[in-house]
């Protein structure tokens, strides 16, 4: 099922460019519940990317897949298990019509991420169109490209704001020879203290997480390396742990069924506290990414936890909500002075899913 | 020869020291000719310009006021770390400032348990790892010139070195960073976390070359150090049959920590400079280092070995000890110098291919060598297929110097043409400036200036590296024929 409709999307865009007139972007719309809902993209003319698919260039051995942004993450993932290899970010897909670009363009990240690094980390170039409707391409299939400023990168987690993926270009991995999953039972801190210590030892360490008073940590790599990491750190072994995983990065754990707006904070991994008042019910985390990221289902108002959040210097998102629409961790003016200036530089019209990040944007 | 741009200041020279000197001590100021002399060039020496005047400030208060100054009265300012770059990057403005952020040495602080250091621009590569090594951590990105490059250099040019297959480019290395822009404000990029609210502004930053704004600060993050490391040698009598070879390590699912490769004339070159024990007779020999736990390094030794004989290595060698994998190392990371003795002068390279064209590109190169008689030593990060071939010439031959030149863009134009890029490390600054335009069209050019424009609106920082105007591609003749399309055909014809 490949389709190039890039003439078609680029021609949409140009002729909404010209009436000055919003677009909202989409795919597989498995991720039309993040981000904020502007006033603007409820008028705004709909640009369905999934009608640009296919895999472009996949050659196992240079370790980089290109595809169409339509082409479904389901897939991409399917032809690198056949040969062996994966995307090493584990990017959450929501939906079986999750797309590769709007993987990218949302820079969702699995329990690999603290191990292997971000979907931005394994983008290695992107076919684009910018909100004045040109076809421009940035990065490219190699693994090493420093000609031109990383636009590719400014694009990843940009929403569509700043332009529409027409094409990625991403490295890929080997899957790991083995994996094994040691679970303990512990506190939030000694949970913390551990995947502390562990990260500080070459330990090969792949995903780790704490919830309902228990630590899992997994560990992938060659089988001697594996099973000598089981003995130094033992535990308990999990069967049956990539199911686990799984329902950890699709958001299927009962800790996320419950009723309440799901937050996602990043910040550094030794934070104690969040900080936030006592009745807002803090300890109701899961803890991924070694301590770096905490999911919490809190009622705290958006600007209660995003105040507690910048204290520590990380930042807030409201992941799951209904209706709240400060999302994103407010930016400093000079910061949002920058943002504004490179939306101009690409959009300058403001037409692709404005407000979508920021309502000045 | 090479003037970058002619942006002119709109205040003296004596008042702008005047002010400069208001802002930091007197002996942090320098104008006289024998004071600025060695600012004239970075690491390409080919290019060289004496600047107006050189500020060394120590704190990023004084950073602000200068360039709050420059900002004011339209003056350049260059942002100089260490000076190492290859890519003519910290070449000087005739008529501006330029900012040696060489006082900024501090290491503000490691913190083993989060992972990370912060350090000030200055501060050396090695250093941090060195710093950071009584907590058994160390920072991944090696460039070759480690002991001297700086880690805000690192930063402005994304650079890499021998483990980034495994371990990543300096922007996958990186938390935080401070900036002050070219008003005078200071950002703070990125938080405490692994990502942060809004665009990445961290990889935007990352390999902007000094164009976008003045790195301050730099939070890093830092690696366990591997329990083991060992090197496996091979020696192959075709070059093609080292780069199946290559691909066959990655097929069989290693991902090594540093995987490079020499040609003939580049292994020659070094066992003459440091006794290495190369194989003199191979055509190319590859340096396979596998690092991790013990026992995983075990497994993937035999793995290799079996994996490197299958493709045709005429010898497969594995260090016995540290010493022995030491010394093999060494002769790849003395490479440059080790070519540097075989002739006056020479010209190192940077591009990038898809590592299945290496033997096209190896042939056609060979062929480009013939036709301009300058040899060429191949050094080779062959796992992410960054080329570094070496240039041989004499500069006190006329005419010499410009044909090496003409020979390295038609090397770096083919590397594009195979899909590969103009530069995999060094960055563009004033030398690749010409060969942008044949990787990008003019759309491109244009975005880039826009992001540009969007941190520096007046050009002020770093003017005329980097991008090149649309002018300077016309006049260049740049055949980037985007299909079937004439390249800038806004503009009059040359
Ligand atoms: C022998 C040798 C081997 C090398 N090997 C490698 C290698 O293996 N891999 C590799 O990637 N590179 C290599 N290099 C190139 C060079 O060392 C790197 O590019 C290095 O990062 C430059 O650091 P520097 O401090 O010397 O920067 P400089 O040369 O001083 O500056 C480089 C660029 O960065 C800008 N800049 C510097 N500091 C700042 C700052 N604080 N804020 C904003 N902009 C700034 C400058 O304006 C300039 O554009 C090598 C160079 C030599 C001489």
């Amino acid at each position: 099922m490949n389709s190039d409709i890039s003439q078609q999307l680029q021609q949409q865009v140009q002729h909404a460019f010209e009436r000055k007139a919003a677009l909202s972007i989409f795919a597989g719309n498995s991720k039309a519940f993040y981000g904020r809902s502007d006033a603007r993209a409820a008028s705004a003319e709909i640009l369905d990317v999934s009608g640009h698919r296919g895999v472009l260039n996949y050659e196992p051995t240079e370790l980089v897949i290109t595809a169409r942004a339509g082409t479904p993450l389901r897939e991409i993932e399917k032809l690198l298990e056949e040969n062996g290899q994966m995307l090493p970010f584990e990017p959450p897909a929501f939906s079986d019509n999750a797309t590769i670009g709007g993987t990218i363009a949302c820079n969702l990240s699995g329990p690999r991420r603290a191990y292997t690094g971000a979907a931005r980390d394994f983008l290695l170039g992107c076919k684009i169109i910018n909100g004045k409707g040109e076809i421009l391409s940035f990065g490219g299939e190699v693994m090493k490209n420093v000609a031109g400023y990383d636009v590719s990168r400014l694009m990843a987690g940009a929403m569509g704001t700043l332009g529409i993926l027409l094409e990625v270009s991403l490295k890929v991995l080997p899957v790991a020879e083995m994996e094994s999953t040691q679970l303990f039972q512990c506190t939030a801190a000694e949970a913390l203290d551990r995947m502390h210590a562990w990260s500080q030892t070459p330990l090969p360490l792949s995903a780790s997480s704490y919830h309902d008073s228990t630590l899992r940590v997994r560990l992938s790599g060659a089988t001697e390396a594996v099973k000598a990491a089981v003995d130094t750190i033992s535990g308990e072994t999990v069967t049956a742990a990539e199911q686990y995983w799984q329902q950890l990065r699709e958001q299927r754990l009962d800790f996320f069924t419950e009723e309440k707006p799901l937050w996602r904070i990043s910040l550094a991994s030794d934070t104690v506290s969040l900080g936030l008042p006592a009745d807002y019910n803090e300890d109701n985390c899961l803890y991924e990414w070694g301590g770096a990221l905490r999911w919490l289902k809190s009622d705290a108002p958006a600007e209660t936890i995003q105040y507690a959040v910048a204290e520590l210097d990380g930042h807030a998102t409201l992941f799951r909500h209904d209706g709240d629409n400060n999302v994103f961790q407010p930016l400093t003016p000079g910061l949002m002075r920058i943002h504004q200036n490179l939306k101009q530089a690409f959009d300058p019209e403001n037409i692709l899913n404005p407000g979508k990040l920021y309502p000045e944007l | 020869m090479h003037s970058p741009d002619k942006t002119t200041p709109e205040i003296s020279s004596d008042a702008l020291i005047d002010s400069l000197q208001q802002i930091i001590p007197l002996d942090s100021v320098l104008f006289e000719k024998e004071d600025l002399k060695p600012y004239e060039c970075d690491g390409l020496s080919a290019y060289r310009a004496i600047p107006l005047v050189v500020v060394l400030p120590e704190t990023i208060e004084q950073v602000k006021q200068i360039l709050t100054l420059c900002h004011q009265y339209r003056v350049p300012v260059v942002a100089r770390g260490a000076g190492t770059g290859l890519s003519g990057g910290a070449l000087p403005h005739e008529q501006g400032v330029l900012l040696s952020l060489a006082k900024f040495t501090n290491i503000i602080d490691i913190n083993p348990k989060r992972r990370i250091a912060t350090v000030q621009p200055g501060v050396r590569n090695l250093a941090i790892s060195q710093a950071a090594d009584q907590y058994g951590l160390y920072y991944a990105p090696d460039p070759s010139s480690q002991i001297a490059c700086t880690i805000g250099g690192n930063v402005a040019e994304n650079s890499g070195g021998v483990h980034c297959l495994k371990y990543g480019l300096t922007v996958h290395n990186i938390q935080q960073l401070k900036i002050i822009t070219i008003d005078g404000e200071l950002l703070t990029i990125s938080g405490s976390g692994l990502d942060s609210a809004g665009y990445d502004l961290l990889a935007l930053m990352t390999g902007s070359e000094g164009m976008l704004g003045v790195i301050v600060e730099v939070t890093v993050k830092l690696l366990p150090k591997p329990e083991r490391a060992q090197v496996i040698l091979a020696a192959f009598d075709d070059v093609v049959k080292a780069g199946e070879a290559v691909g066959n390590i990655i097929a069989a699912g290693i991902i090594p920590g540093g995987l490079e490769m020499m040609d003939k004339l580049a292994i020659r070159a070094a066992e003459d400079f440091v006794h290495a024990g190369y194989p003199l007779q191979a055509e190319a020999i590859l340096l396979c280092e596998l690092d991790g736990t013990n026992e995983e390094v075990s497994q993937h030794i035999l793995k290799v070995r079996e994996v490197l004989k299958q493709s045709g290595a005429s010898e497969v060698r594995t260090a016995r000890d540290e010493a022995e994998r030491q010394v093999l190392w060494q002769g790849r990371k003395a490479a440059f110098p080790a070519v540097g003795r075989l002739s006056p002068d020479y010209y190192c390279m940077d591009g990038t291919i898809p590592r299945k064209q290496l033997p096209q590109v190896l042939k056609a190169m060979a062929d480009l060598s013939a036709e301009y008689e300058l040899p060429v030593a191949n050094v080779f990060h062959a796992g992410d297929g960054n080329l570094h071939p070496l240039i041989l010439y004499d500069a006190n031959i006329p005419g010499e110097l410009e044909r090496t030149e003409e020979f390295g863009g038609k090397i770096l134009e083919l590397c594009v043409e195979v899909g590969g890029t103009i530069t995999g490390e060094h960055g563009v600054g004033m030398e690749k400036i010409n060969q942008m335009c044949v990787q990008f069209n003019s759309l491109e050019l244009q975005q880039f200036h826009a992001v540009k424009a969007a941190f520096d609106p007046d050009g002020l920082l770093n003017p005329g590296k980097a991008v090149p105007s649309l002018h300077r591609c016309a006049e260049f003749g740049a055949m980037h024929v985007h299909k079937g399309e004439l390249p800038f055909p806004e503009l009059e014809r040359f």
